[in-house]
């Protein structure tokens, strides 16, 4: 691991975010969650409990989503984390960012980024996943606005897209 | 607006103007702000629910390294409270402390971290008092008092009303019915912890951004408590991660970050952690309730008699409009001659109770819901249809002079029975399964402002210039509903142009008109018809400057899809940039203020300002359950709304609204509690907080949803833009007495309290089998010292809407002895 003591009570590590590399010094007890927020100002990714409790910090890291605020910035170093703030391709939304823009997946949105991030970590390794599927992983991202409802219904839309999109680029 | 087209933007199922930017994560909420030299705060909280704070020192604190300020009671000496009457919370505790939580100091240093271990050297010498931990207990200890006013020991507010001879009604009736319930309380548990950002512009003034669904009155309360004049401060509501009722009070910790701001000229933040959005409450109030209700024997009403005993928690908060809601809305569903209403709200040693999403109304609705689907089974009638019999009417007035406009529950009843297949499964379907049915009403707006006033509920601002940009202010503010859709949606329709053209600007009293919140589902109409006067005015602008170029009259102009031109001739014509262009040419810079205040109210009582609203929504609910006798389990497969919304602005997310109303009042008829428990005595004795977490405070998850069908009833109002009323509360409300009346019809038990969790079931199944009542719920209801009512003559026998002084009221004195003569149904 290339951590280098710079600051005194710092680490000074190299972390892979939305594809960039990007150098941060930062206290080694913060968490992912904090980092991201605090030390690189990607404040898309949320909190409402800092325990592991809500889902609304979930990014990927190496492709599985993992609650941010339960896990150490200095234990992602040289993987692969992607937030909401990656998912767009320049001004063109990603299809589950369109399917919970158009659905109602998205009220408050306060949740939106955690439960986008989760729901993109099923879909790239489910594309059909069944309503019950979606229920399934998509049950730690607590939402208080929308009644789930419409965010299944913005998934199983999303998954739509996406299969479609392979199959034009097939 | 002269030439009618077709609505173009109202009524379609639209992206939301702020989604981009919430499915980009770029939506700021108040803790995604930082700024330079920004400092962080933290508070100390007591550990005793009930003491005198004897001493404080704060000196190893303030000398600890990093620690830029540390601050006590004795900085804040003006108290503050959202309501006029009920200014008794301190932004920190100054002599006493009344709950587990409340706070007493805080500490302002470089980081959290900093701040959270200075916290640990701040020593406070409490003496600890007796406590209060139920109304009950509040009413029995008048002694230990919480606070020193109030009507009388621990009384925060008591009142009675009494719309027509209820005790002579129910003496005439054929059947009477008594029953108690309870709800507990709950947290409104909206998932961005509370945060706020105070800071000091170069021009010396004061700015805070913070979670709140009130950026009016919460200046207002900032100005007082900082003593400070309110042109000299700002405040900004951010985006809001969900409100429900939880930010609308102004919070202590604004104020504190605000104070330390001014002290230090540094930026100061503040983020609850989730354990003191749990202590900062102000959630539903614990409500025990007694209704005795005269029945006829078609099952029409005859007269209710309402008592509520409210769980007020240790401050005043919404309190004194909180127990008016305990009991007002309930003659607006069913046609009801007379109507007492006595409701008392008591201190307790807990965290403030104030507004949650339907504030006050969902706990009287279950009780009047079940209590007729026990009407209904006793008399061998279908509740669905008995309830359909008894609706009330549109244009009427009910027993306590509410006026009802617009009123589509017959029609709600009449689709939710059909979609459902009601007829074949009410008491049709097999042992373990059953369906049950309730209905519910709620206010768009509160008809009367939270101080009194005669200046508009609401007010808008539009600009527009040359560029064709549109831009409209307002201070109503986003929690999540979709207001500032709402918004352009409006502006967009009037002015013949898309919502993308529209830019919102809202909730910051620096620069927008005032609008009194989001609260009381008041937005879409008192904003709505704002946004309507001020866009009517710029379209007069533009067809009168576009009427002269097409040498047309401007009543015959039309404004639609983003074109101006004549209704005979739409080929010839301009663009809506265009014509922007002629009349800033023709009149100068653009613009128009629209603003907008309720209509006058017939009850003319003291009293009567807690109820009227310019239009009431209706919904009705039936919901379908599985229940395992052998666990008390209970599934919810389907469940079926119609929601009378006058119009839909926004069909997909006004479908959304009624489905996430759905989701949290079946979570809470099934497991949302904000229960608290005494420590040992060894232990303090203390009042604690059972669950302050998001893991122990059970809600329903993506797994637990049942499918919701949603159908929306479409009668527009004429008190509302475009018809339409709300839909932010009003479908919570049937909910939870549907759960418990579709129990009834699978398995035979009456769950006469909310939850309605699985042990309870067990027990009323046991108590079935033992031959008993099956029945779980409060035995009885306390002696509560309720005040003489104000008596009022309902519209129906002659009355002016005004108190009727000196009535003789023969019944009124032998109220509770006329029992013996009828038959009470302990039903
Ligand atoms: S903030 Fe990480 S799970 Fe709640
Ligand atoms: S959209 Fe508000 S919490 Fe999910």
């Amino acid at each position: 691991m290339g951590i280098t003591a710079t600051v005194p009570g710092k680490v000074h590590i190299t972390l892979k975010v939305n594809g960039e590399e990007m150098e941060v010094s930062f206290a080694p007890y913060k968490t992912l969650l904090e980092v991201l927020r605090e030390d690189l100002g990607l404040t898309g990714t949320k909190h409402g409990c800092e325990l592991g409790e809500c889902g609304a910090c979930a990014v990927l890291v190496d492709g599985a989503p993992l609650l941010s605020c339960l896990t150490l910035a200095i234990e992602c170093e040289g993987r692969a984390i992607e937030t909401i703030e990656g998912l767009a391709n320049g001004p063109e939304l990603h299809p589950l960012q369109e399917a919970f823009a158009d659905l109602g997946g998205s009220q408050c949105g306060y949740c939106t980024p955690g439960a986008i991030m989760t729901a993109k970590a099923l879909l790239d390794n489910e594309p059909e996943p069944s309503s019950q599927r979606i229920k399934e992983a998509m049950a730690g991202n607590l939402c208080r606005c929308t009644g789930y409802q419409q965010i299944v219904e913005s998934v199983e839309k999303a998954a739509g897209c996406c299969r479609h999109a392979e199959r034009v680029k097939a | 607006m002269n030439a009618k087209k077709k609505l173009e933007v109202v009524g379609k199922s639209r992206r939301r103007v702020d989604a981009r930017a919430k499915v980009t994560g770029l939506a700021r909420f108040a803790d995604d702000l930082t700024l330079p030299r920004m400092l962080h705060c933290k508070l100390l909280r007591s550990p005793h629910p009930h003491a005198i704070i004897e001493a404080i020192d704060v000196d190893k604190a303030r000398a600890y390294p990093g620690v830029h300020l540390v601050l006590t009671g004795k900085d804040f000496p003006v108290p503050f409270g959202i309501m006029p009457v009920a200014q008794d919370e301190y932004p920190l505790a100054p002599e006493r402390v009344r709950y587990v939580g409340d706070p007493v100091a805080a500490v302002i240093a470089r980081d959290e971290k900093t701040a959270e271990e200075a916290l640990e050297l701040i020593q406070v010498t409490y003496r600890p008092l007796p406590t209060i931990a139920s109304p009950q207990e509040g009413l029995e200890q008048p002694e230990t008092r919480i606070h020193d006013y109030g009507e009388q020991g621990n009384i925060h507010r008591n009142q009675s009303y009494e719309f027509g001879d209820v005790e002579a009604a129910l003496a005439a009736s054929d059947h009477v019915f008594e029953d108690v319930f309870f709800y507990e309380g709950n947290n409104h548990m909206a998932m961005e912890q509370q945060a706020s950002l105070a800071h000091i512009e170069g021009d010396g003034k004061l700015t805070l951004s913070s979670s709140t669904q009130n950026p009016h009155y919460l200046h207002r309360q900032m100005a007082r408590a900082l003593q400070m004049p309110a042109s000299q401060i700002r405040v900004i509501a951010c985006q809001n991660g969900g409100g429900f009722g939880g930010k609308c009070d102004p919070a202590g910790h604004e104020i504190v970050v605000s104070k330390a701001a001014l002290m230090l000229g540094r930026p100061v933040k503040i983020c609850l952690t989730r354990q003191e959005v749990f202590y900062q409450h102000r959630g539903r109030h614990p409500i025990l309730m007694k209704f005795r209700t005269g029945v006829s024997k078609d099952g029409k009403l005859t007269a209710v008699h309402l008592q509520t005993l409210l769980d007020g928690g240790a401050y005043g908060s919404h309190g004194p409009a909180s127990t008016f809601y305990s009991g007002v809305l309930t003659p607006v569903t069913y046609e009801l001659p007379r109507f007492k209403f006595e409701a008392c709200r008591v201190f307790t040693n807990k965290p403030a109770c104030g507004p949650k999403r339907g504030h006050g109304t969902p706990q009287p609705r279950f009780g009047q819901e079940v209590q007729l689907d026990k009407i209904a089974a006793k008399l061998g009638l279908d509740p669905a249809e008995m309830r359909l019999n008894m609706v009330t009417q549109a244009d009427s007035l009910t027993a306590n002079w509410l006026k009802i406009g617009s009123n589509g529950l017959a029609e709600c009843i009449r689709q939710v029975v059909e979609r459902s297949g009601w007829k074949d499964k009410h008491g049709k379907l097999p042992e373990g399964r059953g369906i049950g049915i309730a209905c519910s009403t709620y206010m768009s707006g509160a008809g009367v402002s939270i101080y009194w006033n005669k200046m508009p509920h609401s007010g808008v601002q539009l600009l527009l210039d040359r560029s064709g940009q549109v831009t409209v202010m307002c201070g109503a503010t986003e929690v999540g509903q979709g207001s500032d859709d709402v918004l352009a949606a409006i502006v967009a329709e009037v002015l013949g142009i898309d919502t993308s053209v529209v830019r919102c600007v809202t909730g910051d009293t620096g620069l927008t008109p005032v609008d009194l919140g989001s609260y009381s589902s008041r937005v879409t109409v008192m904003m709505g018809n704002a946004a309507m006067e001020a866009a009517g005015r710029v379209h007069e602008l533009i067809t009168a400057a576009a009427a002269e170029q097409l040498d047309t009259l401007p009543e015959q102009v039309v404004m639609s899809q983003g074109r101006v031109f004549a209704a005979d001739n739409p080929n010839h014509g301009m663009s809506f940039v265009e014509a922007v262009v002629l009349a800033e040419t023709k009149f100068g810079t653009l613009g128009a203020v629209g603003n907008y205040s309720p209509p006058k109210q017939p009850g003319k009582y003291k009293g009567s300002g807690v109820g009227p609203s310019p239009a009431y929504s209706f919904s009705a609910c039936v919901v379908e359950t599985e229940v395992d006798r052998a666990t008390g389990m209970v599934h919810i497969p389907k469940i079926w709304v119609a929601h009378d919304i006058g119009r839909a602005i926004n069909a997909v997310h006004a479908r959304g609204q009624v489905i996430g109303g759905v989701y949290m009042g079946l979570s809470e008829a099934l497991m949302e509690e904000q229960a608290f428990r005494r420590l040992p005595p060894k232990l303090s004795a203390a009042l604690v907080h059972r669950i302050p977490s998001m893991l122990e405070y059970k809600t329903l998850t993506a797994l637990d949803m049942p499918d919701v069908e949603v159908m929306l009833v479409e009668d527009p109002d004429p008190n509302c833009p475009f018809g339409a009323k709300e839909a932010g509360q009003g479908p919570l409300l049937p909910v939870m007495p549907a759960v418990a009346n579709a129990i009834w019809d699978a398995v035979g038990v009456r769950i006469d309290e909310v939850p309605i969790t699985p042990d309870k079931i067990l027990r009323a199944l046991v108590l079935k089998r033992e031959g008993k009542t099956p029945r779980i719920g409060p035995e009885s209801f306390p002696e509560v010292p309720y005040p003489e009512s104000v008596f009022v003559l309902p519209p129906g026998e002659g009355g002016d809407g005004n108190e009727s002084k000196n009535v003789s009221r023969p019944s009124a004195q032998s109220s509770q002895s006329s029992h013996s003569r009828m038959e009470v149904t302990a039903s």
